[in-house]
């Protein structure tokens, strides 16, 4: 049978839908009803009486936008605020990351070429593989914990303003960036490793002439994609009390000023969409 | 600009209020009183992410279906009709262009910004965190389905179309079967991604856990909320997980 298709003379039977597909199906719609029924979802209220005028006096609100230069000034200065606390809190992203992928990365810490002669049982490789362990561990803490809850808390410990900011994305972006950056670390190919081991060149070396030159366009393709998050999560972060232009949304939802919020809506699209852009041509250009 | 102030962080006060309130965290409150009552803000955010992901299906599938150019205006679906006839070409795009646009306008607006938005209009609860799930990952859902459409191979649907098939029956038929396992597999990972986002929205009022945090942190009882992060941590990881076996073993 498996050299090709012998015709046996009966036309073989349509597939009907297996009880997999009807079960997963079935389950499917059971947690979409549980979901409905949890959620008070309430369309008729959405589209009835009530939730019409309450949208229609918002949408209505928006125009005419406000155009007053000094409130255009201040969503330019703080639409440059959101952009500087993405950039600052990605550069603090890639420090923390590059210190931790150096220890995350399989190649270089726990098995592979490096280990064919040193092998794991002795001290100095139990270190580096405790030393693997607590770095991915670090990263899972760092990446599981929302930014939006380590802007919370360091807010408490700096203070309202950008700084909470930069932190909260730094470290939730390091444990990102630290993830993605050891698996290219992982993936690069392990013959140049080779032949810098065979001339006795020390880990450190190895590290620097055989791993990083082959994973270097790759790591920089990964932060500026996530740069790109970054610059939409600073909006977000604005709005707790991180500054930026999420700040003045903030201000202008909850104060009523609806007609500020056209502007500002349109300033975010700018901003997020100048940085897609900027990002993505200079990925073009340098890796 | 960013008023980066390592000094704030590292020395002095601030090193002494960020340490004491992590060490108010610790230990989370484990008992079972507390965890009893956390069970349902937690089930609330699945719920939100699952409801939210489904109305962004329905919202994202047939604007996706406008905004996929082989499917409103050009390739085998439309060629005979529209060749030589620049008018025709033009009245097809008009759907897609306007599909396009709503799509722009859906992505635009952050979710945060249509949570606010709906919490306005629908009340606090979690009702609103559905709501501007849906329609923000709509707007994504519909790009990202629109270039899988527009993405697959056209030759099928140029076989069902040489037997003189209905425009419909060659979508049904030679578009969707090829495409199906990747709009699931993207819908899966929206799944992921709304878990966290209805986590998130909580802070603004959208129900579920996330307005627990913020309810424990504003009491500054910390050891609850920490608790209530732990919790959001395990379902990420096992959402995480979920999804990782289902497109594993079913896609």
């Amino acid at each position: 049978m498996s050299r090709g298709p012998v015709f046996s003379g009966a036309i073989p039977k349509r597939p009907g839908v297996s009880w997999k597909t009807w079960g997963s199906g079935l389950l499917l719609l059971a947690v979409l009803v549980w979901s409905y029924s949890g959620t008070e979802a309430n369309f008729r209220d959405l589209i009835g009486e009530e939730g019409r005028s309450q949208m229609w006096k918002f949408v209505s609100g928006l125009w005419p936008p406000e155009t007053s230069l000094k409130f255009l000034g201040g969503a330019a200065w703080a639409a440059v605020q959101t952009l500087a606390i993405s950039i600052m809190g990605t550069v603090l992203a890639v420090i923390i990351a590059f210190v931790l992928m150096a220890f995350a990365s399989e190649n270089l810490m726990v098995r592979g070429v490096l280990f064919e002669r040193a092998g794991a049982g002795t001290p100095a490789g139990r270190l580096r593989y405790a030393s693997y362990w607590a770095a991915r561990t670090a990263m899972a803490v760092l990446r599981s914990v929302p930014e939006i809850v380590l802007a919370i808390i360091f807010i408490f410990a700096v203070g309202l303003g950008p700084f909470a900011g930069v932190l909260a994305l730094g470290l939730h972006t390091g444990g990102v960036l630290g993830k993605l950056y050891a698996e290219v670390l992982e993936n690069v190919d392990p013959r140049p490793i080779e032949a810098l081991q065979a001339t006795g060149a020390g880990r450190f070396s190895i590290f620097l002439y055989g791993l990083l030159p082959q994973a270097f366009p790759q790591l920089l393709a990964y932060t500026l994609y996530r740069w790109e998050v970054n610059i939409r999560t600073a909006t977000i972060l604005g709005i707790i009390g991180g500054g930026g232009i999420g700040l003045k949304l903030h201000i202008a939802i909850s104060l009523f000023l609806q007609n500020q919020l056209l502007v500002l809506i349109a300033v975010i699209f700018v901003l997020v969409t100048a940085v897609d852009f900027l990002s993505s041509y200079l990925r073009r250009r340098l890796t | 600009m960013a008023e980066v102030r390592p000094g704030a962080l590292l020395f002095g006060e601030g090193r002494g209020r960020f340490l004491s309130f992590l060490g108010e965290m610790f230990p989370p409150d484990l008992s079972a009183e507390f965890l009893g009552f956390t069970l349902r803000p937690a089930l609330e955010t699945i719920q939100i992410s699952v409801l939210g992901t489904a109305l962004a299906v329905v919202i994202g599938f047939p604007l996706a279906i406008f905004a996929a150019s082989n499917l409103s205006f050009t390739g085998v679906l439309h060629d005979r009709e529209v060749e030589g006839r620049p008018a025709h070409k033009a009245l097809r795009l008009i759907p897609y262009l306007a599909a396009r646009l709503v799509l722009n306008v859906l992505r635009a607006v952050p979710e945060f910004v249509w949570a606010l938005i709906f919490v306005r209009a629908v009340g606090l609860g979690p009702f609103p965190g559905v709501l501007a799930i849906g329609v923000a990952y709509g707007g994504i859902l519909g790009k990202v389905f629109a270039e899988i459409f527009e993405g697959v191979n056209p030759r099928p649907a140029e076989a069902l179309q040489a037997t003189g098939a209905s425009r419909f029956s060659t979508f049904l038929y030679g578009f969707l079967p090829e495409a199906l396992p990747n709009l699931a597999s993207y819908a899966l990972y929206r799944w992921e991604c709304a878990i966290r986002a209805a986590a998130i929205l909580g802070f603004v009022g959208a129900g579920g856990i996330g307005q627990q945090i913020e309810i424990s942190m504003r009491m500054f009882n910390q050891h609850e909320t920490l608790t209530f992060i732990l919790i959001l941590l395990v379902m990420v990881t096992g959402v995480d997980r979920l999804c990782a076996f289902v497109r594993r073993r079913v896609l």
